[in-house]
């Protein structure tokens, strides 16, 4: 129907699958979006397809918003997005798009969000580095990064050199998630890992762009 | 917590196995496979500690073999237990019973439950 969805994260556990092995998941809301546009060659110049996600506060809806989906005679939402057609199945505007409608059990998901911010970070925590001896000599100098380069050649810092600054807060996508289960009555989805960004979070996700091809792991005794 | 979550969780939970406490000596089944046959384990021991948390729960079960102390963690609601029966019962006055690591022998005994 189409190729993703919008949701939200709830939070972490882990299942069981029928072999006993244990692994880490997260439970999503996704959806139900509402289709709030249809996107054509001819008007837009490509084919798309708009979802919305949620229910915006009106006093929070701007003009534009109103308009726009006054259009497709739906609430506002808190997040659209595009996704393309996939599959069978016929879109009208207004109509609700359910997780199953998109996902099965099994499928391969990309999952976009934005990450925990951890604000201005230093070198320890933003790249691992190891830092320096707590004795021997080390004088008021523990987290730093150390050495950025040579002498009068180079006699610049190399791109790409790992320094503090900023960390988190952007967006990040995890590629290549299982989904492990859907309930259809709570409008979950279950995937296997982790996703980016707190409890509560909007998140898009995707049919994965590469999938993996399934490896035969043999199942060990867990 | 979210209803979702707990609903998940609470589905996993096993509700078959006896109740036990730290201290108790278990046998549990487990199965293994082994190649393409499945076939039961049996793994007996003191109970050193219980982690607790819903389907997230844990126990740690020691025995000594052949001279070797051999510890083994379980997910409480492992659907690979077939079964866990509970031998004997000790009084112990600590939740983690550590301190058996550092005995051997006739030291590392518990006093029988009253």
């Amino acid at each position: 129907m189409l190729t993703g969805l919008i949701g939200k994260k709830i939070g972490m556990t882990q299942m069981t699958d029928a072999a006993g092995r244990v692994r880490a998941a997260t439970v999503l809301t996704l959806g139900p979006c509402t289709v709030s546009q249809l996107k054509t060659a001819a008007t837009d110049g490509y084919e798309a397809v708009q979802v919305t996600f949620g229910k915006k506060k009106l006093n929070r809806v701007t003009g534009g918003e109103r308009g726009h989906f006054a259009r497709a005679n739906i609430a506002a939402g808190i997040r659209s997005g595009e996704f393309e057609r996939r599959g069978e199945g016929e879109l009208k505007l207004g109509q609700p798009i359910a997780a199953a409608d998109v996902f099965k059990v099994g499928d391969q998901v990309d999952v976009t969000g934005v990450s925990k911010g951890h604000g201005y970070a230093g070198v320890i925590k933003r790249h691992h580095f190891s830092g320096f001896p707590g004795s021997h000599g080390t004088h008021e100098y523990f987290r730093h990064g150390g050495s950025i380069g040579n002498r009068s050649y180079p006699g610049r810092v190399r791109k790409g050199m790992r320094m503090a600054g900023q960390m988190g807060n952007e967006t990040a996508s995890i590629l290549n998630l299982e989904v492990i289960e859907i309930l259809a009555d709570d409008n979950a989805v279950v995937v296997s890992g982790a996703v980016p960004g707190p409890d509560g979070a909007l998140l898009v996700v995707h049919h994965a762009a590469r999938p993996r091809r399934r490896a035969n792991v043999k199942v060990a005794n867990a | 917590m979210n209803t979702v979550i707990q609903k998940l969780e609470e589905r996993g939970l096993r509700k078959d196995l006896p109740e036990f406490r730290v201290g108790d000596t278990v046998r549990v089944h487990v199965k293994v496979v082994e190649g393409e046959k499945e076939r039961i384990q049996s793994f007996e021991g003191i109970v050193i500690k219980i982690n607790r948390g819903a389907n997230r729960a844990t126990f740690t079960v020691r025995k000594v073999s052949y001279g070797v102390g051999v510890e083994r963690i379980f997910p409480m609601h492992s659907p690979r237990i077939d079964k866990l029966q509970v031998l004997t019962r000790s009084r112990v006055r600590r939740a983690r019973l550590y301190y058996l690591r550092n005995l051997s022998g006739k030291a590392a005994r518990l006093d029988v439950a009253t």
